[in-house]
């Protein structure tokens, strides 16, 4: 099981706590999914005043762990003072570190990431970043201080699951040694499933359930999804293969025509 | 007690004139309870929320994200206003989404009812102003709107018409209150006796615009801002509105300012040149699960968390209420008890 900055959670869904229709049913799918960790968005004017405190209250008494996060954030400096921010409103020295590049595909700034995640592991952080599947920022992250890294399957809030499976699997053989996290893109159980078959140690959605009909029992089916993609890599599937292959031998069966 | 009125007539004392506080003394005063209601700021609106409101009757759109009461008891609304305000306009709420957002059109048709698919020539029918500019959209014909201000000035109105007393600044400790029962619907400002509570703060603007009508409120999908427009008299829109967990009652951020601007510009491009009449802000009181509760702690009655429903729940929770201080045998829905 991986160990994320030392904490192993048995359940390695990361859930996000935006967009529920309301705090009960957020609560209720934290408690039905089982989820150990949850992210939390910190709007920089509530922050300052202190006038987000009762959402906050709502969120520590979920009793789990809480990884705030830099959402919405575009450059180190607006990043940095949030993650300082969310350090002290939560009292964690966690954060999900997120710049973002682009608006429309809120594709991270990787360039910005990297300096952002040196200055915040200077400073104590344990820096959880969001990427892309690209090895080399991924190397430059653990360069920074990172000892996790959390590519994205697709942009945020797309639902399209893994648009890259080919370099999730690349960076999962890249970085053998390293906690991965597939983080943004999942729509679908089967989706974790697929992340969780690759070899990845966690998921973290966030939209998939709070924007689900049903955001509890999304929330659950996600976890047993994961449960099972886990279960699956460690019992190393087989090789998919081009020709049937049938698993009752045939030589030897009486011939009735 | 005057000559005129009957001995058993019950006192009550409302704290609060937002649009749940008026709802309840209207409610009360028809159903022969005496009533004074303790408002703290200087006139109607002053302080309350429900200032700020959209003022869409849209129990079918809301159910997109609300829970099964506020879609149910949301229909009493439109016919309630009309009886005891006016100013109720019956043309629908129409929704659409631009198209690289149809997904969000169609996740919102899947979690509601009573509308029916519209194409660009319908909408064109519906609102000509848009013509051209969305290709589908969702028509709620049975939905309604209204305008706010008028709503609750007309409701003190009619509170007075019907005998009862207004006094405004008057801030109050409502078990304090000498009356029979006291119903507290001080939305936010309740929170030292509802620790439950918590605000949901909203930002609002007021445009005025002269180059482009609408009939009806408009909403415009996004997947990150949803937005809406609602048409006022004299060429003025309503354009609401943000939701963001905090209880802060000032200040707008040039963010939503931004996101507020961009949805009406992203409907039509002629909301550019609109005069900016107005910014507004405030926040919603709510309960963690976002619905409204009538909470007795003996002879006090807390009425809120109405969220962002204070007019489509304000009637449906005025008759629970009434129906709570004049029968303490009845259990009305949305009832909680609490040891006094």
């Amino acid at each position: 099981m991986a160990a994320f900055y030392g904490f192993a959670p048995d359940n390695p869904l990361f859930l996000g706590t935006a967009q529920y229709p309301s705090p009960a049913i957020l609560a209720e799918a934290v408690r039905r999914s089982g989820a150990e960790v949850v992210t939390v968005s910190l709007r920089r004017e509530s922050a300052g005043s202190g006038a987000g405190q009762a959402f906050w209250s709502l969120i520590r008494e979920l009793g789990v762990k809480v990884l705030p996060n830099t959402a919405g954030c575009h450059t180190v400096k607006e990043a940095v003072t949030t993650a300082q921010m969310a350090r002290e409103v939560f009292g964690t020295d966690w954060i999900k570190l997120e710049v973002i590049g682009e608006d429309d595909t809120l594709q991270p700034d990787v360039i910005a990431l990297v300096e952002a995640a040196r200055i915040l592991s200077d400073d104590g952080f344990k820096v959880f970043p969001y990427t892309t599947e690209d090895i080399v920022v991924g190397s430059r992250l653990l360069d920074a201080g990172c000892e996790v890294l959390m590519p994205w399957g697709a942009p945020i809030g797309s639902g399209r699951g893994l648009n890259n499976p080919y370099g999730l699997r690349t960076m999962r053989q890249h970085f053998p040694d390293i906690p991965l996290v597939v983080d943004a893109g999942i729509g679908l159980p089967s989706h974790a499933a697929q992340a969780m078959e690759l070899g990845y140690d966690g998921i973290l959605l966030n939209t998939a359930v709070a924007k689900a009909g049903d955001p509890a029992a999304m929330a659950e089916a996600f976890a047993l999804a994961i449960r099972a993609g886990r279960l699956a890599f460690a019992a190393q599937p087989i090789e998919a293969r081009d020709m049937a292959a049938p698993s009752t031998p045939v030589m030897g069966k009486a011939f009735l025509a | 007690m005057t000559a005129s009125r009957p001995s058993h007539e019950l006192d009550v004392a409302v704290a609060g004139a937002g649009v749940v506080g008026l709802a309840c003394a209207v409610a009360l005063l028809a159903r022969g309870a005496r009533v004074t209601v303790h408002e703290r700021g200087a006139h109607v609106g002053a302080e309350a929320c429900s200032w700020y409101a959209g003022g869409m009757l849209a129990p079918w759109c809301e159910g997109e994200s609300a829970e099964e009461p506020v879609v149910r008891l949301g229909q009493e609304a439109a016919a309630w206003w009309e009886r005891h305000a006016g100013g109720v306009v019956r043309r629908g709420t129409l929704v659409v989404a631009p198209s690289r957002d149809r997904a969000e059109l169609r996740r919102f048709g899947e979690r509601t009812s009573h509308f029916e698919d519209v194409d660009g020539a319908a909408i064109a029918g519906l609102e000509p102003d848009l013509a051209g500019r969305f290709s589908r959209g969702l028509f709620f014909a049975e939905e309604a709107h209204l305008d706010p201000r008028r709503a609750i000035a007309a409701l003190a109105e009619r509170v007075l018409a019907q005998g009862g007393t207004i006094r405004f600044g008057s801030e109050v400790e409502p078990a304090a209150l000498d009356a029979g029962v006291v119903l507290d619907c001080r939305g936010l400002a309740a929170r030292d006796v509802l620790p439950e509570l918590r605000g949901v703060k909203g930002e609002m603007l007021i445009l005025k615009s002269d180059e482009i009508a609408l009939s009806r409120p408009i909403r415009l999908l996004h997947p990150r801002i949803p937005l809406y427009i609602v048409p006022r008299a004299g060429g003025h829109f309503m354009v609401g509105a943000t939701m963001i967990e905090s209880g802060a009652r000032r200040r707008i951020s040039a963010r939503s300012m931004l996101e507020l601007l961009g949805a009406a510009y992203a409907l039509h491009p002629a909301f550019a040149e609109a005069e900016i009449v107005e910014i507004g802000t405030d926040a919603r009181p709510a309960f963690p699960d976002n619905l409204p509760r009538l909470t007795r702690r003996g002879r006090v009655i807390h009425v809120n968390g109405l969220y962002r429903h204070g007019f489509l729940l304000s009637p449906a929770m005025a008759r629970m209420a009434a129906d709570a201080v004049l029968d303490p045998h009845l259990r009305p829905e949305m009832l909680h008890d609490l040891a006094a």
